[in-house]
């Protein structure tokens, strides 16, 4: 679904990634684990558009999309959802999502479903996002990445600093989403145990290198944990 | 008592008008996070307007009244075409944005001039504006004063509801709360940086029409104006409706009401230290909008 071939990315002169060659196969989930610093948000930024390749290419479902805006990208069936659960702060709960509505055929029947996978956002619809919780906020984040109906979902460390059961929820919720059919997912995430749980291909990747790679599932617990060790 | 109050309505009226440009300017001050030193240029062009409407329609009223709409196209197309061909290729680089929004205003006032001559020049007003409005013997309200006011207040409340309830507000108000979460959200945020320079800038072009009424135009009426306007979205707090609404009210009836009792240049004087002491005391003006982008 997803493939990145070789890219070298960075900010301004200081490259992070080295040459990441890594791939999302369709209807699957791939998960990039790795050390803070290692470039996983900044693999996804590349693959967003937020950042442009110094080299290598960059293709979604065969397409060469280096080059493409991010709402491009979107228009192709992309979505993200980065890294520290970003919303409109002064956009209501409903607004954040009605913006992404606006002007898509099917908007409003998107945003019903995206609101009943995360029942707890309707009491909400009327305050600011930015005064919502971090777990709230969360939710919000991913319903508003899923009212685009996205091939492709990118997810950036989407439990991180939210209280635990809250994570159960929302992990549970990624586990459903990525049985659907129809979604292909690039999962960064720091829990182990359930990043080989969701995935069916894996991707350690440390100083801006992949130094570990393959199938997911339990039994590669004990190698992931060992790339991360070093 | 009565004089007072009608130094407050001239007050009001003068913040009407500060109002009008201020709208404007804080929308692409909010897109583009600096100053269009150009605004003040999309002021004289929309005044030049009426100036050039008048030689082709005779009637002052109806002149002065199909003059909106065009000035709010003829500015607001010169503000997409500003946005287009420089602001946007400069974008993240403020001080750059800054100087060659400043030599466009230049060459726009340079342009001025030899299209319609260094003098200034007069537009009619209409017969309908020319009266009063006789509340007692000593108070009276001037009606072009008046037509400026409801003009402003037209203006704020279409402006509200654009960014409160439309699919281009929302849009708007994503893009300047956040733009690299509205690009990554599929929003494509160069189409919605144009149309609020074109809302922007439009509503300079209907701000110079408004000044038509109040005295001449000329090349550089629009510098005259607007650091006033851009204290105003200052002190306000960028991209904040009301507070832009509040601070130019405040600021029109602080400067006429100072002015009543020193002259006008002891009023701006200290009008402008009473801004300079407000922002040492909140920097970030009345009311704030803006968060940190994401890459
Ligand atoms: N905007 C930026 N400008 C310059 N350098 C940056 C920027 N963002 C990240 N970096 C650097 O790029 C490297 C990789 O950062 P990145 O955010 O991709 O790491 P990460 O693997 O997502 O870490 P974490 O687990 O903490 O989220 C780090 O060394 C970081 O300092
Ligand atoms: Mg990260």
């Amino acid at each position: 679904m997803l493939e990145f071939d070789d890219v070298h990315v960075g900010y301004g002169r200081s490259t992070v990634l080295h040459g990441v060659s890594a791939s999302v196969p369709a209807d699957g989930v791939a998960a990039v684990m790795g050390h803070n610093g290692a470039g996983k948000s900044t693999l996804l930024r590349a693959a967003i558009g937020l950042l442009r390749p110094a080299r290598g290419v960059i293709r979604l479902a065969g397409e060469d999309i280096t080059k493409l805006a991010p709402h491009e990208r979107v228009a192709r069936g992309m979505a993200y959802v980065p890294q520290g659960q970003q919303c409109f702060p002064h956009l209501t709960t409903a607004e954040n999502l009605q913006l992404i509505a606006d002007s898509r055929p099917g908007g409003r029947a998107a945003m019903g479903e995206a609101l009943d996978l995360f029942p707890a956002l309707r009491a909400l619809l009327n305050r600011r996002a930015g005064l919502l919780s971090g777990g709230q906020r969360q939710q919000l984040a991913i319903a508003r990445a899923l009212i685009t109906s996205p091939k492709l979902l990118l997810l950036d460390e989407p439990t991180e600093g939210i209280q635990p059961s809250v994570v159960a929820e929302i992990e549970h919720t990624i586990l459903g989403l990525t049985q659907r059919g129809g979604l292909s997912v690039l999962l960064v995430e720091q829990h182990v145990g359930f990043a080989l749980r969701a995935a069916s291909h894996y991707y350690v990747l440390e100083s801006g290198r992949v130094t570990s790679s393959g199938a997911g599932g339990d039994s590669a617990q004990q190698a992931v944990r060992e790339a991360l060790a070093v | 008592m009565t004089v007072i109050v009608s130094q407050l309505f001239t007050g009001v009226s003068i913040g009407a008008v500060l109002l009008l440009i201020a709208l404007g300017l804080s929308l692409t001050f909010g897109q583009m996070g600096v100053i269009n030193m150009a605004h003040g240029e999309f002021i004289m062009a929309g005044a030049y307007t009426v100036y050039v409407l008048q030689k082709v329609i005779t009637g002052a009223g109806w002149s002065l009244l199909i003059a909106l709409p065009i000035a709010f196209a003829v500015a607001g197309a010169m503000g997409v075409l500003l946005e287009f061909l420089l602001i946007r290729r400069l974008y993240a680089r403020p001080l750059d944005t800054l100087l060659v929004t400043w030599g466009v205003s230049l060459i726009l006032q340079q342009a001025a001039r030899d299209i319609f001559g260094a003098p200034n020049v007069q537009t009619k007003a209409p017969d309908a504006l020319t009266g009063n409005v006789r509340i007692t013997d000593d108070l009276v309200l001037s009606n072009n004063r008046l037509f400026i006011l409801g003009l402003a207040g037209l203006a704020v409340v279409a402006l509200t509801l654009v960014l409160r309830f439309t699919s281009l507000g929302r849009r708007i108000r994503a893009v300047v709360q956040n733009r690299d979460l509205a690009a990554v959200s599929g929003i494509p945020t160069g189409r919605v940086d144009r149309l609020t320079f074109f809302i922007g800038s439009g509503l300079a072009g209907v701000a110079g029409v408004a000044l038509t009424l109040l005295g001449p135009i000329g090349p550089t009426m629009g510098t005259n104006v607007i650091i006033d306007a851009f204290l105003v979205v200052v002190a306000g707090g960028i991209g904040h409706l009301k507070g832009s609404v509040i601070v130019a009210f405040a600021l029109g009836t602080l400067q006429s009401l100072i002015e009543y009792s020193t002259t006008v240049s002891v009023a701006k004087v200290l009008v402008f230290v009473a801004i300079v002491a407000f922002l040492q005391w909140r920097p970030q003006g009345l009311f704030t909008l803006r968060t940190r982008s994401m890459a």
